[in-house]
């Protein structure tokens, strides 16, 4: 399985079980809204694992990769979070560590193409 | 009437024992080492102006089965072109008719100095990969070492692993030009008779007479001790590669910061696997070891150990260690979130 596809998978699944978190919370609201959330926390664990992946293919450095995940992942639940304005901590926390995962397993698993510069930061 | 000192009489003796490079292209600089074929010095070709180590009969030895040995050794060598076997730059004969040749001079470490300083695991599984593919590769030229150890293994400056000392190594080809060379008649005994070499020759190995080879007890393969010359094939050399594995990774109880290696049950297996009594359950080949060994380094399983559930989980945890710590920190983290859902 090479890295793009390493990303989007376990950026998606990530995404979805993120969402379904959602179901525990105790505002009836959130619940009711549950569609919207798995969706859209899926839509941003597949962008981070995509862009997780392609960074992984250019770049081998699991420093790096993990510091751009965490940066996604954080990034990401910032414009949730602006538009909710609610719940910060547990959107973004959440969030910031899925993200985190994903540039983590990009860098460390997954097949690249041969002749990837390793950088040591 | 003066007396000479001790010392100097000393330093006498060991001028008289130096050879006479008188004739060669090369220069004697220091002495470096005594090996079961000879004394290995350090020299200087003075064409190419570069430091050699010039391999050489010890005076004291007769000339005859040992020469043709020495002679044989160089030409073993120079066919085996590796980057893990050290290089044969030249052969030749003194004025006294002793036999030389001379071969890259490595600057480093005997491997058993050399893996104090290495407390990694996988770091010196790979060093013994290494020596795994220089073996193999001259195994696939025919050629076996038969007396593969930690002594007979440098580590040079830059981390090159180099296979030394192939003075009794057996060709196992026919028709090659060396195979009239080896004698098939040999057995293999522990020798213990004195002889001139000094004792750090004696604790490795020697040459004797017809009838009588060397070994080093530990790394010798039993059918290599009980002299079953006609049964030292590959297998005796993958004999020897365990017990060097087995040195590197479980080595002695005082050593400090190796207790937890003991609890690698795959690696054990594969030494045992490979320095099995019965060579038909050893590893086929040297490349089928070393595979295990990879293998044991990437996590996954080895053919040498039927695997138990809890080994499978103990494995896989291993391989996965940090992904299924993130995962069960993000667990958590949720967990607590949702207990906490106020705070």
């Amino acid at each position: 399985m090479n890295k793009v596809l390493l990303g989007l998978l376990l950026g998606a699944v990530l995404g979805v079980f993120d969402g379904l978190t959602a179901l525990w919370t105790p505002d009836p609201a959130i619940r009711a809204g549950i569609t919207g959330i798995v969706i859209g926390s899926t839509f941003k664990g597949l962008v981070a694992g995509l862009l997780c992946g392609l960074f992984a293919r250019k770049v081998r450095s699991v420093p790096m990769g993990v510091l751009l995940g965490l940066f996604l992942g954080f990034l990401f639940a910032l414009l949730v979070v602006l538009n909710v304005h609610n719940y910060y901590f547990r959107i973004i926390l959440p969030g910031s560590i899925v993200g985190l995962i994903v540039g983590y397993a990009t860098q460390r698993y997954g097949d690249s193409p041969a002749n990837v510069p390793v950088t040591t930061r | 009437m003066k007396f000479l000192s001790d010392k100097a009489v000393d330093h006498l003796r060991q001028s008289a024992n130096l050879p006479d490079l008188s004739g060669t292209r090369y220069q004697l600089l220091d002495r470096v080492a005594r090996g079961g074929m000879g004394v290995v010095y350090a020299a200087l070709d003075e064409i190419l102006g570069r430091r050699v180590a010039l391999k050489i009969l010890d005076v004291s030895v007769p000339e005859g089965e040992l020469a043709r040995r020495l002679n044989r050794e160089a030409r073993v060598l120079a066919r085996l072109e590796h980057p893990g076997i050290v290089p044969v730059h030249d052969v030749g004969t003194l004025s006294d008719g002793r036999v030389f040749y001379t071969m890259k001079f490595v600057e480093g470490q005997r491997l058993d100095k050399h893996i104090e300083t290495v407390t990694s695991l996988p770091e010196r599984l790979r060093l013994f990969s290494r020596i795994c593919d220089a073996v193999a590769f001259a195994h696939a030229q025919g050629v076996l070492h038969r007396d593969l150890k930690p002594a007979n293994v440098m580590v040079g400056a830059f981390g090159e692993v180099l296979v030394m000392d192939w003075g009794l190594a057996k060709i196992l080809r026919e028709g090659s030009s060396e195979a009239a060379d080896d004698d098939p008649q040999a057995t293999v005994v522990q020798s213990s008779q004195s002889s001139d070499l000094p004792p750090e020759a004696t604790e490795a190995t020697q040459i004797t007479g017809h009838g009588t080879v060397l070994g080093t007890p530990g790394y010798m393969s039993p059918e290599q001790a009980a002299g079953d010359i006609a049964n030292v094939n590959e297998r005796s050399d993958i004999f020897s590669l365990g017990a060097l594995l087995r040195f590197l990774c479980f080595p002695a109880a005082s050593t400090k910061s190796n207790s937890s290696w003991r609890q690698e049950k795959a690696l054990d297996a594969i030494c045992a696997k490979a320095t099995e009594n019965d060579p038909a359950k050893r590893y086929a080949k040297v490349s089928d070891l070393s595979a295990d060994v990879s293998r044991f380094l990437d996590g996954l399983p080895v053919s040498a150990c039927k695997e138990t559930i809890f080994d499978k989980v103990l494995r896989f945890y291993r391989r996965y260690t940090v992904p299924i710590l993130l995962i069960a920190a993000y667990l958590v983290m949720r967990v607590l979130l949702l207990a906490f859902p106020h705070r």
